[in-house]
């Protein structure tokens, strides 16, 4: 049967490479778990209810909303937020600096969610179109309505990782 | 918002699952929470109990044969991207497009978007136009099956009783070289349809209506047949006539009124959608060819 109980958990998972522990009972959300358990202020409570996207997450490798899950659920898993993003040496990685260089963020508050979303994107359809992308990003808000910088940045960020992948072939 | 406070489970087992669900009152089984997390963050949901489907292995997988079985916690991104599934059955992949967005579809389950049964839902009425069996196990029960015609009881509202649990659904994919098409028409990609039509069409040799199935949703609480249409339609011509009778239907389903659109508005135009999804599907039978959505 079951583990089953209102009571508090430990919560063991994998975050941006590194292994985490934390508590939570079981209505905690997995997003308000990566703040205020572990510190993890990068990811962004908006709507809590799955309509930004300013909340996403890498989940097991596939992109989802941090404020549709339970921290409970995520015992195990293997979880990326935006604080794993960048090079290992601190420096922004090409889709960051993409968006630095396009000004692809006015206030910032969705950004974390984009960068995830496009991460995702840009992982599974290195020659994404300019339509596919913008589909891609159809469930982030941005209330800046920044959309064209955010899309040329895409755009710009997937030539660069294209051409260093024919530099490398 | 945050959610009221319940009790969480996690079992691994449909008969685990069951039995959770049978003894406890007011216990929510949870597929992908896409739609009952949301509804739990408002507090318009508020279980005691919260039985997480997520680690049942047996509850998700695709096969494809004489018919195809998708286990209720199969994800939505699985059917999007299953080659098989895409030969077999055409219509699905198109109308999963429309599911949300990648987020959404990430975590989504065909299950959990069946018994929601939101009244736009494509998951619903593609299962409608199917003629689906859904298949329920419950504590202490024996397993039952439903078809999707009695399933869709009325606005959100499904035949499973309380604590009984989907397992899967089934259904007979068309022959190969069928017509397939949906079409829906939303204010935004991945919102919920203002009216939406499915079409199935099989043509004779000679390019006749074989067989005919039309659903229309998102105007009344739950998916419509049209099948005064498709009776009528067996071996009829694939024409302007049948089209424009479809059309007619299509404009006479009940419909609501409702914040985002008046009742007349999404009669016009889930008779626009019909002639969109006839026209689109007439012409995929006639190349006969399969799958290239």
């Amino acid at each position: 049967m079951s583990e089953s109980s209102s009571e508090i958990r430990d919560i063991e998972l994998t975050v941006n490479v590194a292994k985490r522990r934390g508590k939570a009972e079981p209505r905690l959300l997995l997003v308000d778990f990566l703040r205020h358990e572990l510190g993890l202020t990068g990811t962004h409570v908006g709507c809590e209810h799955g309509v930004c996207g300013a909340c996403t997450v890498m989940f097991n490798g596939h992109s989802a909303r941090a404020c549709l899950l339970f921290a409970a659920q995520a015992n195990g898993a293997d979880i990326v937020t935006v604080e794993g993003l960048a090079n290992p040496d601190g420096s922004l990685n090409v889709l960051q600096e993409a968006f630095r260089e396009h000004h692809g963020l006015q206030c910032g508050f969705c950004t974390p969610g984009m960068l995830i979303t496009l991460t995702e994107h840009l992982r599974d359809n290195p020659d994404t179109t300019e339509e596919e992308m913008r589909v891609a990003l159809s469930g982030n808000l941005c209330r800046c309505t920044g959309y064209e910088a955010i899309v040329e940045a895409g755009l710009d960020a997937a030539r660069q990782l294209r051409d260093a992948g024919k530099e490398r072939a | 918002m945050k959610p009221a406070p319940f009790a969480y489970h996690d079992p691994t087992t449909i008969a685990g699952a069951a039995e959770l669900l049978g003894r406890f009152d007011n216990a929510r089984p949870l597929a992908g929470g896409q739609s009952l997390v949301p509804m739990m963050n408002f507090r318009l949901a508020m279980p005691d109990h919260i039985v997480d489907l997520n680690g049942v292995a047996e509850l998700a997988g695709i096969t494809v044969g004489e018919t195809v079985s998708l286990g209720a916690m199969t994800r939505q991104r699985d059917i999007e991207f299953h080659q098989g599934l895409a030969e077999a059955c055409p219509i699905l992949r198109e109308a999963l497009l429309q599911v949300g967005h990648r987020q959404t579809r990430n975590r989504g389950t065909i299950g959990g978007s069946l018994c929601h049964l939101d009244p736009a839902a494509e998951m619903p009425a593609v299962m409608t136009l199917l003629d689906a069996t859904l298949h329920a196990a419950a504590w202490n029960k024996l397993p039952r099956q439903i078809s999707m015609r009695d399933f869709a009881v009325d606005f959100m509202d499904s035949a499973l009783e309380p604590g009984e649990l989907l397992t899967r659904v089934e259904f007979a994919p068309w022959a190969p070289g069928h017509g397939w098409a949906w079409r829906e028409f939303a204010r935004r990609h991945g919102d919920f349809a203002l009216a939406a039509a499915g079409v199935l069409v099989a043509l004779t040799p000679r390019g006749d209506i074989d067989r005919l199935a039309i659903v229309i949703s998102g105007l009344g609480p739950r998916p419509v047949r049209l099948t005064s249409v498709e009776t009528a339609a067996a071996g009829a011509k694939a024409n302007d006539a049948l089209v424009a009778a479809a059309v007619a239907a299509a404009s006479r389903v009940s419909a609501q009124d409702d914040i985002h659109a008046s009742a007349a508005y999404r009669q016009r135009i889930a008779g626009v959608m019909a002639e969109r999804a006839l026209r689109a599907a007439f012409e995929r039978a006639r190349a006969g060819s399969p799958a290239h959505v």
